[in-house]
């Protein structure tokens, strides 16, 4: 069995991002950059899936500028078997619809069984590109699935998603796309051993001509990204416990009616 | 383009719009006029009550487009997306807007595919610029916001909950309802079952008007039956930091920050907890925050509008019998 994982490059979540110069981009000076946390778990939960079942092929794909390599090596490390790089400086202010569209493109010609993605990468926070492949595969597809399980046959799987209040289960054949939510599992660490090995693993860089695509038309436009403004300085207060709490209940109700 | 603006309706499974729905039609009213565009409502459901479609005649929906089938329920976008996406080409609105529920987002999103035009998920503000609506929405979970356009009609985009005044009311007013039929599709996704959460008689935290969270302060998963007496005296939901939940004292679910919820309530109470960053980005863009911690360092304070400096577990049971006797006065 197929498994196709498709992860982004993101800012560390310690990060301080500030704005760039033409303000409508981040300034990449000196972040860090890692897997989205929510692809960590679409990749463990496939890594599992392989384990569970003895064989099957886990494949990390990502569309990004170089570094984006990066991030599939970390997915290597972490026991992916091959990667594969749509590599294209343009696809860094990708929109949604751009970034499923070159998605799209390499699971068809991949053609996995199940591919599995987080439920959305905490950069541009959109949380649409595993839905948006789905539907232009013409795919049935799962979102913010916390827990699954593949049926025996091979041909399908039955996954929880999370709603509010509850959890809605369903059957899903394959193929299909189960997006990854906090809770799934718990990613592993890369071993050593993990580490050294993905040096030896295929990245397969691939440009857009490679997948058929011209230059992709953007449908979102940013037309200034900026910091929030900030916030009015506050009032601390300190001392007894019950007067604090009196008093702040006062200022809730009174002064600023939040109650 | 003389469009329309849809609202997508968010029920509560019970046929009645739920206040989000509101919201939404408050905040297509506002660019209504501007824009020369009607506001309608777009419903699919399996239950639709009488009342509920009264209801957004009320908040200012002109006319309302209803699927009511039993095949709606519960969501499946590739049962809702055909639907909505054959009379968007046909009525060609010029914008369909959803709310930031599990449903809507992902609803959005594939509508949004397609009909191959640009999603703007979780907006908080709308702003018309050249006669065209511009939306903001937080980003990195809210360390930036982004002002963001659509080159393309009709623009898809969620509003997040709590952020935009409610329609108001006005009895006066109706909608014409037009009943649409489902169309009758081969959906693969089998519905198995509904695991219910235990029932904490609280509302959901990307929700509620008032959230009260816990941090590493509360030193144990027992410690946050406090947070929750506060929070039932003020009708508020119950979140947690990171460090919390990674402690495996709440289910993920309640986590507050960037890899939980973005959350915009209007009064944040932060209780032990210090405010890293991850966690502020979460719940920076609240209309009043209040922190409470030991540390007068905490880097919470700096982004709180009141900073109590104490131990929570003498300050919270206080708050809590400050805020009862309020709620038995009023």
């Amino acid at each position: 069995m197929k498994l196709l994982v498709l992860v982004k490059q993101v800012p560390d979540t310690a990060t301080q991002v500030k704005v760039a110069g033409d303000s409508r981009s981040i300034d990449v000076t000196g972040i860090t950059w890692i897997v989205s946390p929510y692809d960590e778990f679409a990749l463990e939960e496939a890594l599992r899936i392989k384990e569970k079942r003895g064989q099957g092929e886990v494949v990390a794909v990502t569309a990004g500028p170089e570094r984006a390599k990066e991030a599939l090596r970390s997915c290597l490390a972490m026991g992916a078997d091959r990667a594969i790089h749509v590599n294209d400086p343009t696809l860094e202010a990708a929109d949604t619809l751009v970034a499923a569209r070159v998605l799209t493109a390499v699971i068809k010609q991949e053609q996995p069984a199940l591919v599995l993605t987080g439920r959305q990468a905490i950069d541009d926070d959109m949380g649409a590109v595993g839905t948006q492949v789905a539907e232009m595969l013409g795919w049935p597809c799962l979102s913010w699935v916390m827990e699954e399980a593949i049926a025996e046959d091979g041909t399908r799987v039955r996954a929880g998603r999370q709603v509010e209040g509850g959890l809605e289960v369903f059957d899903v054949p394959f193929p299909c796309i189960l997006t990854a939510q906090k809770g799934m599992n718990e990613p592993r660490y890369p071993t050593l051993k993990g580490i050294m090995g993905a040096k030896k693993k295929e990245i397969k860089d691939l440009k857009l001509a490679d997948l058929g695509l011209a230059s992709l038309t953007r449908e979102l436009e940013v037309v200034v990204l900026e910091a929030l403004p900030p916030r009015p300085p506050g009032r601390i207060l300190t001392g007894d416990a019950k007067d604090m709490a009196r008093e702040l209940v006062r200022a809730l109700r009174e002064d600023v009616k939040a109650i | 383009m003389t469009g329309a603006l849809w609202c997508v309706v968010e029920d509560d499974r019970q046929g009645e719009p739920k206040k989000v729905t509101a919201e939404l039609l408050g905040e297509a009213r506002r660019w209504a006029g501007e824009l020369g565009a009607p506001v309608e409502a777009v419903w699919l459901t399996d239950k639709a009550s009488a009342a509920g479609l009264a209801q957004l005649g009320h908040w200012g929906a002109e006319r309302v487009w209803l699927w009511e089938d039993p095949a709606l329920a519960p969501y499946r976008g590739e049962v809702w997306t055909p639907a909505l996406a054959a009379l968007a080409q046909k009525e060609a609105p010029r914008a369909i807007w959803g709310a930031v529920t599990s449903r809507h987002r992902e609803f959005m999103a594939r509508l949004a595919a397609r009909l191959g035009v640009g999603l703007a998920a979780d907006c908080v503000a709308f702003a018309l610029a050249d006669g065209q609506l511009v939306a903001t929405r937080p980003v990195y979970a809210g360390k930036l916001l982004a002002r963001v356009r659509w080159r393309g009609a009709p623009g898809v985009a969620t509003l997040r909950p709590n952020v935009f005044r409610p329609a108001e009311p006005d009895a006066s007013r109706s909608a014409a309802v037009d009943r649409q039929a489902l169309a009758t599709g081969s959906a693969s996704l089998a519905f198995v079952e509904r695991r219910e959460e235990a029932q904490t008689g609280l509302p959901e935290l990307t929700e509620a008007e008032i959230v009260i969270s816990g941090g590493r302060g509360l030193r144990g998963p027992e410690n946050f039956v406090l947070l929750e007496a506060l929070a039932k005296v003020l009708g508020a939901a119950v979140g947690a930091s990171r460090a919390a939940v990674d402690a495996g004292w709440r289910p993920h679910r309640f986590q507050v920050g960037q890899t939980g919820r973005t959350i915009s309530p209007k009064l944040y109470i932060g209780c032990g907890i210090s405010g890293a960053i991850q966690h502020l980005a979460g719940m920076r863009t609240s209309k009043v925050i209040c922190a409470v911690n030991k540390d007068p360092e905490a880097p919470i304070f700096k982004i709180a509008d009141f900073g109590l400096v104490g131990d929570l577990f003498e300050v919270v049971p206080h708050l809590t019998e400050e805020f009862t006797k309020l709620k038995q006065h009023a």
